[in-house]
């Protein structure tokens, strides 16, 4: 039985498309739909329910040392109050995860994705070993917001001390946000300036209700999960089951930054090393269609009648007003301007490579 | 929901209109607001015959890809070249803007056997209701 928010009830009266996303009722697009839900991030702010992402805390004397050795990236380089992307992999180099690591005074909080959840707290568990960690999911008890877009930070400040101005992007703090304790991130999966807020539980409608309700003014819309995906797809945020999984290693994906080859012994590091020697046989890259059609996922890439790789996602995408996929190609037909074809309902339909991120990130403006 | 009186409709949803010797298809407006934002149409060939029920073309939404079904039998002698930039169209203005295909039908009389506006609106309502 698929799971309600603590918010269901705000996205029935809101009139928002309930769907089943792993294992949540979520809403997939309010009333005025997701094009216009997604342009409404990328010009004034949005608010999303994604209680369904898990948490995880991590935290004892050996926290630092467990950690290196779990995830891709250098922790020791953190400092305080950072908030930094990073993967988890198998030994084989495959991802378990793509993550948000928090370092926080008394503990690291570690954002996950929802279908990934128990498999990676698991993961960590099986991982801990004689360490001196305690690995906690907080996934429960943790309810997670994104506000999103370049009117989020005036939003926000309207309902917390926080001097969001002294906060640049990928950095954390513990404050209040309208009476709540609440770790606010300035991270997010739309590739616009915004925050990801950890509250407890039992706040979500008060603080969603307290939100909307200061942001209303400068534009702020509720958000369903088809303006999330179409946002994080043209600022090329890999999206797990997709654009990366068990069977795809960092270095196809793109993600070798992500990877500090630099530190110490961690899962994975070896089959890592190799297939950056290597150099990996496949590329990730993006397509933009020259005949007209809508690349979807899993839809066969090919080059003169034979199938040479795979969309893993595609769509119309709205800032761009284009049709543009993510996909895997060999690497010899991964430069830029190289023409392939996508197969569409049988037909191959013409398309070509071109850079990405189709819409680059505010933090990297 | 909107219907068109003038319009007769199918149970998958498409509108069919005479219009001098020819007819028009394209969807309700139930179906485009179902479908959410659509995103791209595509239209066959003028000239190319289809069978009713048979699938002539195909609309997609943000979202997903559906099948548009010929209402009667008939040969395509116009298609709506304007939702090749403008698939809102089919959105704002479902049974003007946003029509799909001009067609002959093979015989003129098969559109009477479909639903008027008035029992599409009642078997629209009942497929709300279901979901």
């Amino acid at each position: 039985m698929a799971r309600q928010t603590e918010l269901y009830s705000r996205h029935e009266a809101l009139g928002g498309r309930i769907v089943e996303f792993a294992g949540w009722l979520l809403p997939v697009q309010y009333p005025s739909g997701p094009l216009e839900e997604h342009h409404t991030v990328r010009r004034a702010a949005g608010l999303f329910d994604i209680d369904h992402m898990g948490q995880v805390v991590v935290k004892g004397p050996e926290a630092l040392q467990f950690l290196q050795r779990v995830v891709t990236m250098d922790v020791s380089q953190m400092a305080m109050g950072e908030a930094h992307y990073s993967l988890i992999c198998y030994e084989d180099g495959g991802i378990v995860d793509d993550i948000f690591i928090y370092r926080l005074p008394d503990r690291y909080f570690i954002a996950i994705n929802a279908a990934n959840t128990d498999k990676d707290y698991l993961w960590f568990r099986y991982q801990m070993g004689r360490s001196k960690v305690t690995v906690d999911n907080v996934s429960e008890e943790t309810y997670m917001l994104a506000l999103q877009g370049p009117k989020a930070a005036a939003i926000l400040q309207q309902l917390t001390p926080a001097r969001l101005e002294q906060m640049p992007y990928h950095r954390a703090t513990e404050n209040q946000v309208a009476g709540v304790p609440t770790l606010i991130g300035r991270t997010g999966y739309t590739g616009e300036d915004g925050f990801e807020l950890f509250f407890p539980r039992e706040k979500a409608q008060w603080l969603w209700d307290r939100i909307m309700e200061v942001g209303a003014p400068l534009g702020l819309k509720p958000i369903g999960l088809a303006a999330r995906d179409s946002l994080r797809f043209e600022a090329k945020m890999p999206l797990y089951g997709q654009e990366i999984s068990a069977t795809i290693n960092p270095i196809q994906a793109g993600l070798s930054w992500a990877v500090a080859f630099g530190k110490d012994e961690f899962v994975g590091r070896g089959a890592l090393l190799k297939a950056k020697l290597e150099g990996s046989a496949v590329r990730l890259v993006g397509l933009e269609m020259i005949d007209r059609g809508v690349p979807r996922h899993n839809y066969a890439v090919a080059l003169n009648g034979q199938t040479i790789g795979v969309v893993t996602t595609g769509m119309y995408a709205p800032t761009l007003g284009k049709y543009l996929a993510l996909a895997y190609v060999p690497k010899e037909q991964a430069a830029p301007g190289t023409e392939v074809q996508v197969i569409i309902r049988g037909e191959a339909k013409r398309a070509q490579v071109v850079k990405t991120p189709f819409y680059t990130p505010a933090y990297r403006r | 929901m909107k219907v068109d009186k003038a319009s007769r409709y199918t149970r998958t949803h498409e509108w069919v209109r005479q219009e001098g010797a020819e007819l028009v298809t394209g969807i309700t407006d139930y179906a485009q607001e179902q479908l959410s934002d659509i995103v791209y149409v595509e239209l066959p060939a003028v000239g190319e015959h289809f069978d009713k029920g048979e699938v002539y073309g195909v609309v997609e939404s943000v979202k997903a890809a559906s099948d548009c079904y010929m209402p009667v039998a008939g040969t395509v002698t116009a298609v709506n070249d304007t939702l090749g930039d403008s698939p809102q169209l089919v959105n704002e203005d479902p049974y003007q803007g946003g029509w799909f295909v001009r067609f002959t039908p093979d015989d003129p009389k098969a559109i009477e056997a479909l639903m008027d506006a008035d029992a599409y609106e009642k078997y629209a309502a009942a497929s709300e209701g279901a979901h």
